[in-house]
């Protein structure tokens, strides 16, 4: 992988994201406007399922509140926006302040913790924040709160129409995967990678391994929140609901089906999740029968998911 | 200040918190004898409301709704064991939080097409619709049911649990697996067996409080979460901490919400206060359980010999 092009596999990636970065041309011509926004939300929650594969994959940290960042990040524009407040740098800052000080302190509370307690104590927090936002009136509280203009940048820059917004993803989506592509082989990364396997080895080995699974939980979530900036942009209304412990469950299954620890898997586990729900609800209204059975039968034959697939045709 | 709140409220707490226990206590028990996370554990809450609520509505008598109900998710719970769980205890924790996930979209989605979309009233008998009168104080019966009904059952439980050879071998399970099957015991009977009482008595939970709510669809997916805040704070694996912290949890989450809004006005304004109470009182249960895990990681009563 040091060389995508290389490998088959990181060939059909490579040919995959400019698939994905000459998408709204392609759109455009044929005149599809929905598969457009299809696909920017794809593309969000796509950022959202590899900032969580990088603490799940690569470090082993099964959080299963990781949502609550998509949340906070959504809401670090959505209320500013409330106060009349649409500077894009402002809703940015605001979202990476935030994310990494909730995800410093719940992160460093339960990175003491292993297995079961730790899935549990992730769980947990996130459902304190969607409780958070579900009884703040003034902001809204179940019913949600409406953006009615995307955030403000510099002319060349702004993300007012469709196509510039989906740039934008687009944009975002290019540097967390180089930044993870990067980050996992820096001596950063060993050491998470490490500590995923064998945990005592790396601390016997004078490593302080707390220090780096927290700085790596941060990072995530700080990734997480860049793509809640996007999101609460993107779908203009916002609301705790997106950020109950269900959408956590469904970002791990992307993760999953992509493949857990790869580079670009997450990605594409998340645009075929969404795609195959999409698709399912066109067909009937008991698609969600149809489609838990294929998350389990996934889970019990699958194991890999769509990387390992792809990674056959490197042999 | 006002008793009659206050004691109304109590009963209230009391309430939540033997619900939650019913919940734990087979959570808990998968938890510590198998070591397999059940995300779905909600979804027989939910079975257990609707299976209820239809015999009710065939047959007239609740009685009647509440045994076959715990007879038909004793069964259900015995189905998934055998089916599913008992496929995966050898696998990852992730592997049962993605599977029993997917669970819980299948059991939604059957209830969805069985019972459509709006939600299954359960109506009472009338000699438990009515209300009770204690000295100036009035209880409606049903609530008072509720923690009778969950009483009983901790009660029934405890006995099984201390008493029984059955419950020998949970105990021993709980803090040894592996002794327990290398002594010979048949450990996959007796995982099918505990599997299937914890579905009971979750959908014993759904059936006491679908009359006062309805049963509706998804309605274990938030309550359970609280149940999981139990099992952690109470130890993985201890009836003992289940009890005690479902009552402390039910207590704090009632009484926050309905006291901490006079409580914060000592300190700050009114409106000031009526803002943060809903949003402090909704956090404070993950707030201890946060801090609980901070300074004990293994809970409150982690089932060791001699503490159950």
């Amino acid at each position: 992988m040091v060389n995508l092009s290389c490998t088959r596999s990181g060939k059909v990636y490579l040919g995959m994201l400019f698939l994905l970065g000459i998408a709204p041309l392609l759109f455009q011509w044929t005149n599809q406007p929905f598969l457009l926004d299809l696909l920017s939300r794809g593309l969000i929650i796509g950022i959202a399922a590899l900032s969580l594969n990088l603490i799940l994959g690569y470090g082993g940290m099964i959080s299963l509140g990781h949502v609550a960042y998509l949340g906070i990040g959504a809401y670090c524009v959505g209320i500013p926006a409330y106060y009349d407040v649409y500077d894009g740098w402002i809703h940015l800052s605001l979202a990476i302040v935030t994310c990494a000080l909730f995800a410093l302190i719940t992160g460093a509370v339960s990175l003491r913790t292993k297995g079961v307690y730790f899935i549990m104590i992730t769980m947990a927090f996130s459902q304190m924040i969607y409780f958070i936002f579900l009884s703040l009136e003034e902001y809204g509280a179940d019913d949600g709160l409406v953006i009615y203009a995307r955030s403000e940048f510099p002319v060349w820059m702004n993300m007012e129409s469709a196509v510039s917004l989906y740039y934008w993803i687009f944009g975002l989506l290019i540097l967390t995967l180089f930044f993870i592509h990067r980050l996992v082989r820096s001596r950063f990364g060993r050491v998470i990678i490490g500590s995923k396997y064998n945990d005592l080895r790396m601390q016997s080995l004078g490593f302080n391994t707390y220090g780096y699974r927290l700085t790596c939980y941060v990072i995530s979530a700080v990734i997480c929140g860049l793509a809640g900036v996007l999101l609460g942009n993107f779908t203009s209304f916002i609301s705790p609901e997106m950020m109950s412990w269900t959408r956590s469950g469904e970002l791990i299954f992307m993760v999953i089906i992509g493949g857990t620890g790869s580079l670009f898997g997450p990605l594409f586990g998340a645009l075929s999740f969404l795609f195959l729900e999409e698709a399912l609800s066109l067909i009937t209204i008991y698609w969600h029968l149809i489609f838990g059975g294929l998350l389990i039968a996934l889970v019990l034959f699958g194991k890999g998911g769509i990387d390992a697939w792809l990674r056959k045709l490197d042999k | 200040m006002d008793w009659n709140l206050l004691i109304s409220q109590l009963v209230n707490s009391v309430q939540l918190g033997l619900l939650l226990f019913l919940l734990a206590s087979g959570l808990t028990l998968i938890f510590g004898i198998m070591d397999f996370i059940n995300l779905s554990h909600g979804s027989f809450y939910m079975m257990g409301a609707y299976f209820c609520g239809s015999i009710v509505a065939a047959t007239g008598s609740f009685f009647a709704g509440i045994i076959v109900g715990l007879v038909g998710v004793f069964f259900l719970g015995a189905l998934v064991e055998w089916l599913i769980a008992r496929q995966l205890y050898k696998e990852n924790h992730l592997d049962h939080v993605l599977v029993t996930f997917g669970l819980i979209l299948v059991f939604d989605a059957l209830v969805h097409i069985i019972w459509g979309p709006s939600g299954l009233s359960i109506p009472l008998p009338d000699f438990l619709n009515g209300q009770i009168q204690l000295g100036s104080l009035v209880f409606p019966i049903y609530r008072l049911v509720i923690i009778f009904g969950g009483l009983a059952v901790a009660g029934i439980l405890y006995l099984l649990i201390s008493r029984t050879r059955l419950g020998m071998l949970i105990r021993a399970g709980a803090s040894d697996r592996d002794m327990v099957e290398s002594l010979g015991i048949n450990i996959n009977r007796l995982f099918l067996f505990v599997f299937a009482l914890g579905a009971a008595m979750a959908g014993f939970a759904g059936m006491l409080i679908a009359p006062i709510t309805e049963a509706t669809i998804g309605m274990g997916n938030d309550i359970i979460i609280i149940a999981f805040v139990v099992v952690i704070v109470g130890g993985i694996g201890s009836i003992k901490g289940a009890f005690y912290v479902a009552l402390m949890i039910g207590f704090i989450d009632t009484m926050s919400r309905s006291y901490l809004d006079d409580f914060l006005e000592l300190l700050a304004s009114t409106a000031a206060a009526e803002t943060a109470a809903p949003a402090i009182s909704a956090m404070l249960v993950y707030v201890l359980m946060a801090v609980v895990l901070a300074f004990k990681p293994t809970g409150l009563f982690p089932p060791t010999a001699g503490n159950r």
